[in-house]
Order: structure tokens, then sequence, then C-alpha cells
């Protein structure tokens, strides 16, 4: 089977203005994946699936990765003025200092696609695609007229990550009910607070019995204080 | 009205038999208790199992399996309840004649077992609807459903007819419809039913 | 808003359900059969419209047994994601452990000693065994033979359950596969048992098949009952027993050879017609070739370690990376995606649910029939909901 270098090439050379990126994996299983951009997506998939040599028509798995926003730290030169005794006379001296400066890395959401051949009986080929962020732009083309086996999975990761997916046949919740508002699986998801009962809780669970306990008497507390005005 | 049980016993070698309507009455209501046909999860395969060959359920009494509520007496909450299904549970549950019975059947059906923390799992469905047996195990074995069984048959024997403690179809009072929860967008609302479930008080 | 331009292209009609038109003029009936329903396989809805009987519309409604598996799997660490692994596909424990496990040691590069190995593809092969016989007894349930054939495959799933038991000390929930090997040593005495109890496992086949394979009720409710063509199930991503059915070569003991499956003579049976007889009889044929590597492993299981020394058990943080690993459960292809970020809980943590996705064809396959036959092209599919909604 192909690299995934000549893959990308024999890509580039069937669809002009393509776009796609490799990302490597650092881990010992090495599978590289794609990066799609999301205008030529729908594009780039056709032509993985119709080409002769790489004949991917079986999409195996879909998976929706939550990237949160992730504060990075790091080391920026800086050259700045400061005034300085030199020889007894007060001077402005230029010097340069490291100062740690802190960015802020945009969260995404990302899909993560798994191909393999039937009839070559090769793979697997990793496509991905990233949204904008994770809030309002969280469009991204649909894999279902390409490959069904898609439809079911782009749903679930509709209703558990909150991706949408344009042209996708039948976008409705899967898993949670229709009237449920959140997207349970993103890592930000706050759960429910029913920890009224905890036989036996430790570690997190016991934080959460604890807060959820200190939240009860604090509304006594203050239908105690109503009641007495 | 009880009889001496050492004249019974002595008229039974005369043959003659002695019982009273109360004894009749709960034979007669243990030894047919008809199970709901009712799979949640992994626990269904080992109440199947019970009624397969090797435990043979029908030992007891209680080998048919009825696919419709209005038939059964007896409701086995086999496996995770979990929020998008509880409505349907007390639903079904609503829908069993008096008298009835409930089987907690396993570690997800008494309190989330160790699916618990998530967020889609009831934390037990003694929350909704009253339980009479609970059986711990995940799943539990078929053994152990066979014990929950006599278990409920001796519960079934030692039900008066009249005054405190006895079924509830003779009780005019008791409440025949337990509220369904609704879906809300969070979470189940209420969270449970404070007629049937209060807040267990843990001794450690 | 939305950054996407593209017009998307025009929506390939063979890969869409076809639209079916009423006969007469009546209303339909919308039917919701479940999710408490006795031929659901536990909690499982669809939603049918019918013209008189025949199915115009069905749409699956899943999520009754939602479990969380994969947030549950975030906040676990490796290691503690793999009971829960027992409770996807809960007649395919040991299978499911091996996927979870194959798919940990891809990210983590680690070795499994060569007994180990032998021991996985006997206790697989044996669930595949169990899982295929009461798949059978299922779908003869669904045909109206209540019970007696179920029966019969249930005394044969006893006999493999107690060996289960006996090394794993778990009927259903084994919990007995490692990162890097297996947890525990399989005695000479458990050797001794299986063997015999494989040797019993031909004759219940030859049973089972003399009563079922030319059974009138059999071949007039099955043959020719919910075709499915192979091009709509490659593209749909159906796998396993009921892509074999419709004639596709895709097995993957064959295909990724993973772990020692290239040392054994087997078979891969194939489906003509894509039917529900077809997927019976494959069934059937998987039996007997699973009987087959079960001789051969046990035949010559070699003696050594059944962990890895040099495995990490505790504080088991794999590197950097992202890894799938998958294997031919015996309701498909079952696979997991693992993304690590070096810490000790995997960051993501993804199951590819063979039931769920064979389900994207049942309304391909029913339209069009009877709502009596809806019961059994279901049946025919072999889903567990713990599979499907995870």
């Amino acid at each position: 089977m192909k690299t995934v270098e000549e893959i990308k090439a024999s890509i580039e050379a069937a669809v002009p203005g393509a776009g796609v990126e490799i990302v490597q994996n650092p881990g010992p299983a090495a599978q590289h994946s794609l990066l799609l951009t999301a205008e030529k997506a729908v594009e780039v998939a056709q032509f993985l699936r119709d080409d002769a040599e790489l004949a991917l028509d079986f999409l195996s798995n879909v998976t929706g990765v939550d990237w949160l926003d992730k504060e990075i730290t790091e080391k920026v030169k800086v050259t700045r003025t400061v005034a300085k005794t030199v020889d007894g006379v007060e001077q402005q001296v230029e010097e340069t200092v490291e100062e740690p400066r802190k960015r802020v890395e945009p969260g995404r959401l990302e899909v993560v696609y798994h191909l393999y051949s039937m009839s070559k009986k090769h793979g697997p080929v990793i496509l991905r695609m990233r949204t904008g962020n994770r809030t309002d732009r969280v469009e991204l083309p649909s894999m279902t007229p390409i490959w069904r086996a898609a439809e079911f999975q782009e749903r679930e990761i509709f209703d558990l990550f909150g991706v949408v997916f344009d042209g996708h046949p039948d976008l409705r919740r899967i898993l949670m009910w229709d009237e449920f508002k959140d997207h349970p699986m993103r890592r930000d998801y706050v759960e429910p607070d029913d920890y009224d009962y905890e036989p036996t809780p430790h570690d997190e669970v016991l934080a959460k019995a604890k807060a959820h306990q200190e939240k009860l008497a604090g509304t006594a507390q203050a239908a105690e204080g109503d009641a007495a005005r | 009205m009880a009889v001496d049980e050492q004249l019974k016993i002595e008229m039974g070698k005369q043959g003659v038999f002695v019982t009273t309507l109360q004894e009749l009455y709960n034979w007669g209501r243990r030894s047919s208790i008809w199970p709901m046909q009712f799979g949640l999860a992994c626990c269904a395969i080992e109440m199947i199992a019970t009624t397969m060959a090797r435990y043979d359920l029908a030992r007891f009494g209680a080998e048919v399996f009825r696919p419709s509520p209005r038939q059964a007496d007896m409701m086995i909450i086999s496996g995770t309840v979990t929020k998008k299904m509880a409505p349907q549970v007390v639903r079904l549950y609503n829908q069993m004649a008096e008298p009835r019975y409930v089987i907690a059947m396993g570690a997800c059906a008494i309190s989330g077992g160790p699916f618990k923390q998530g967020y889609n799992v009831l934390k037990g469905i003694d929350r909704y609807i009253p339980v009479d047996v609970h059986i711990p195990g995940c799943p539990p074995r078929p053994e152990a459903l066979l014990e929950a069984f006599m278990a409920l048959q001796k519960k079934i024997d030692a039900q008066p007819l009249t005054g405190e403690g006895r079924p509830r179809h003779l009780d005019a009072e008791a409440p025949g419809e337990f509220p369904v929860p609704e879906q809300g967008a969070h979470d189940l609302e209420p969270a449970a039913n404070k007629s049937v479930w209060t807040v267990p008080v843990v001794i450690r | 808003m939305s950054p996407v331009s593209f017009k998307l292209a025009e929506m390939e009609s063979w890969n869409r359900p076809p639209v079916v038109e009423p006969h007469g003029e009546g209303e339909l009936l919308e039917i919701a059969m479940g999710p408490h329903h006795p031929s659901t396989h536990g909690v499982f809805r669809m939603d049918l419209a019918l013209d008189g009987e025949r199915v115009v519309k069905l749409k699956p409604v899943f999520g009754y047994l939602h479990r969380n598996h994969e947030k549950l799997g975030e906040g676990h660490s490796y290691l503690a994601s793999m009971p829960f692994t027992d409770r996807l596909d809960y007649f395919c424990s040991l299978t499911n452990n091996w996927a979870y496990a194959l798919a940990v040691e891809k990210l983590a590069a680690q070795d499994v000693p060569e007994r180990a190995e032998y021991l996985r593809v006997i206790l697989a092969e044996l669930t595949r065994f169990q899982n295929h016989a009461s798949a059978i007894g299922f779908l003869l349930q669904e045909m109206g033979a209540s019970g007696t054939p179920l029966m019969y495959a249930f005394r044969e799933r006893e006999k493999i359950l107690d060996l289960f038991e006996a090394l794993t000390g778990a009927r259903m929930m084994c919990n007995y596969m490692r990162f890097g090997g297996c947890r525990v040593d399989a005695s000479e005495d458990w050797l001794k048992q299986t063997r015999k109890v494989v040797a019993g496992l031909p004759a219940f086949v030859d049973e089972f098949e003399a009563f079922l394979q030319t059974n009138e009720i059999v071949m007039a409710r099955c043959q020719g009952m919910g075709i499915l063509r192979p091009e709509l199930a490659v593209n749909a991503g159906v796998t396993g027993p009921m892509l074999r059915a419709t004639g596709v070569n895709y097995d993957l003991r064959k295909v990724d050879r993973y772990g020692i499956y290239d040392r054994f003579k087997f078979r891969v049976p194939l489906g003509e017609h894509g039917d529900i007889y077809d997927r019976y009889m494959v069934r059937m044929l998987e039996m007997r070739e699973s009987i087959g590597i079960l001789e051969q492993a046990l035949k010559d299981v070699p003696g050594g370690p059944v962990m890895d020394p040099k495995a990490k058990i505790r504080n088991f943080r794999p590197k950097v990376g992202e890894a799938y690993g998958r294997i031919e459960a015996p309701k498909g292809e079952l696979g997991f995606y693992l993304i690590s970020d070096g810490t000790g809980n995997p960051y993501r943590y993804r199951v590819r649910p063979p039931s769920l996705i064979n389900l994207t064809v049942l309304e391909d396959m029913c339209l069009g029939q009877n709502v009596a036959d809806v019961v059994l092209i279901f049946g025919s599919v072999d889903i567990v909901l713990g599979e499907v909604d995870r």
C-alpha cells in the first residue's frame, strides 16, 4: 500500500487545491493521518473511494475528539529599557530578558475517519477534519453521501459532541432524547447534580457528594432565613 | 384465624386437611408467579439462562414469561436502567395489574452499578417504583435469581389478607399509578419519586 | 457563519433506502415497536409505518441502553476499562477483551507471549461458537419455535461457560486479558476438559443441522427474505457473518492475521444471496470452522509464561500517540480507537461497535416486506444492545 506521503501527492494531483496536510502520530503505532479542509473534504473522499489503486471502499470508524482551549506557557525574549545606576550616574540601559508569556491555543472539535479497502484488503488510511472552534463554527461536511457507514456514527458525534454535519440526510440525536440540551462527551460537560446518596464515596465522588451536601445545607439555611423574616 | 399446628398434623394423619383461606390464597399466588418477558441488559441473558434446561425456573411455577405487562405478576428489572429507559419502565409497571412484584436484578438495577457515574444512568430503579427483592451481582448467577424467587415466595406467603402489611390489591388506599418522570433538558424530572424513595441514612 | 462553501454532490441514490409507495388509499399505520418488545433483543425500538402489513418506513431508535461507556473510559485508567469492555457485547466478553488489549498493545508496542496467544485463540473461538449457537437459537425463537432450539443452544453454551468460569472465575464477565498477555494461566486439567468439550461440539452441530437445515418452515421464511446486496453492504460498513453472507470475502482473521491466526488452517464461509438463510448458514459453517481451529490450537499449546514479564501493570502510561486496533468479533469488526496524551487515562476512548453499524441497512432490508418478517430480518442481524448503545 502507498505511504501517507504518496497518498497526499496523489490527492493533490487529482483534486487541485485540496490543501491536505499530514498529521504525524508520534506513538509506536505510527498510524499517520491526513488533515482535510472542510471545503474540499467531500471531493477528496470521493477520490479516495473511487481511485482504482486506493479503492478505500470501507469506512470502518468515525470518531469525534474534543480538544479544549490549551494554555501554553512559553518563554519569550523581550528587550526593554531599564533605569540603572552605572558608575554613580543614572542611565537608561537596554537589556534582554526572558519573560514567561501565556498564550491560549483555541480549542476545536475534530472528527477522525478510519478507511480500509475491502477489495484490495489494505488500510488504514486516516482522515481528520477540524472545526473552527467549539461554539459557533462547528459545521463540517458529512461523509454519509460517500460512505453510508458514517450515517449513525456522524449522528452520534452530532449528539455527543455537537459537530453539525452539512449534507447529512437525517441529522437528529441518536443516543440521548430529543429534549436533551447538552453534548455530554465534551470534556467540559457538567453532569446533573445527583449526589444525594453515595454509600461509598471516594476521591472525586467524595468531593462532589460533599459539595452537594453543602449546597443542600445552604438552601435549607436560606429557607429558614426567609421564614424568620 | 390461626390453626393449631399440632392439631393440623394430627388431623392430617387421619386424612383430614385443614387450612386457612389466607394460606390457600397465598399458596396459589406464590406458586404461579408469571414474570414479564422484559430484558434490559447483561442480566437478561442470565435471566434467560435461568429459564433454560440447567437451572429450570419452571420448578417454581414461573416459567410462563408474558410479553404483555397486563398478564404479568412480576417484573424482573434485569439490567441497567438508563434515564432514557426509566419512563418506559415506570409506564410498564403502571400497566401491570395488582398484585405485582418487582425484583431488581443486578448491581445496575439496584444502584447504577459500575455505570453509576454515567450521565445517562439511573442510580437505582427504586427511585421511581417500589422494589420487593434486590439481588446483588454483576450479573447475579442464575442460582441467585432462584434464591430471589424463593425470597419473594416467602414474602408472599407471609402477607396477611387484612390489616397492616396486606398486599396492595386488597388495600383501597394504596397507590395504583406511579408518576412517570419527564425527560428534561439536562436530567429526568423529578430526579426521584419522593413518596417511594427517600435518601437512605448511611451509618459508617 | 458556515465555513463550508461546497455544494453537496448529488446524493447517490443506491446508497439510500428506496422510497416505497403505499398501495391503497387507506391510512398508514404507525407503530413504535419496542423498546419493550419480546423480539427486539433488549431495548431496541423501531418506528414503523405500515400499509396494511407491508412496511413502508422503518426508523431505528437507539439509546435505551446508552451506558456512557466511552465517557467512563476517559475517566478511568487503561486497565480499569477492561471490565467495562466485558459489558459491551455481553455474549462475547472475551473477544471484547481481546480487541481492547490488542488496541492498547498497539498503542504501547507491547508483545504477547506465545502461550497467551494460544489461550486467546482458544477462548475467542469458544466465544464465537457459543455466540453463533445462541444467535441461531434466538432466530428460531423469532420464527415461532418458542424455547426448544434455544434450549439446545444454551445447553451447549452452559458447557462453554463452565470452561470460562473454571479459567477466569466468571461465567459472563470474564475480564481475562491484560495488556501483554492473560491474567491467569490455564492448568493442564482445564486444557483436558476443553478438549473433551470441543470433542462433543461437532455432534451438537450435526444435530442442530439435521433439525433445521431442511426444515420446511425455516426454508419458507428465510430464503429470499431480507436480501442485502454486496455493494450496499460494503458501502454501509457491514461486517461479520452478515457481510460474508452477501458473498464478500472479508474476514479479519485472514486479512489482518492478528494474533496467531496465520498458523491455523480454516476456510471463510461465504453466502451467495445475502438473505436470512445465507446468514444462518454462514453462522452454522463458521461454527464448524471454529471447531477446526480449536482442535488445531488445543493440539499444541506451548509452555511458558502467559504474561510478558516486561509488561507494566501499575502506573501504565503509554507514550503520546494514537492507535486503532480491530479484531473479527463474532458479530463483525470490533475496533478500539485510543488517543493517549501521556497520562494514565486515555484522552479519547472509542469503540467501533459492529452491532450498531450493521443496523445501518436494516431499513433497506425491511422495506416492502411484511411486518412479521421484520422480526426475523432483525433477528438475523444478530445484535446485542450493550454494544449498539454502549
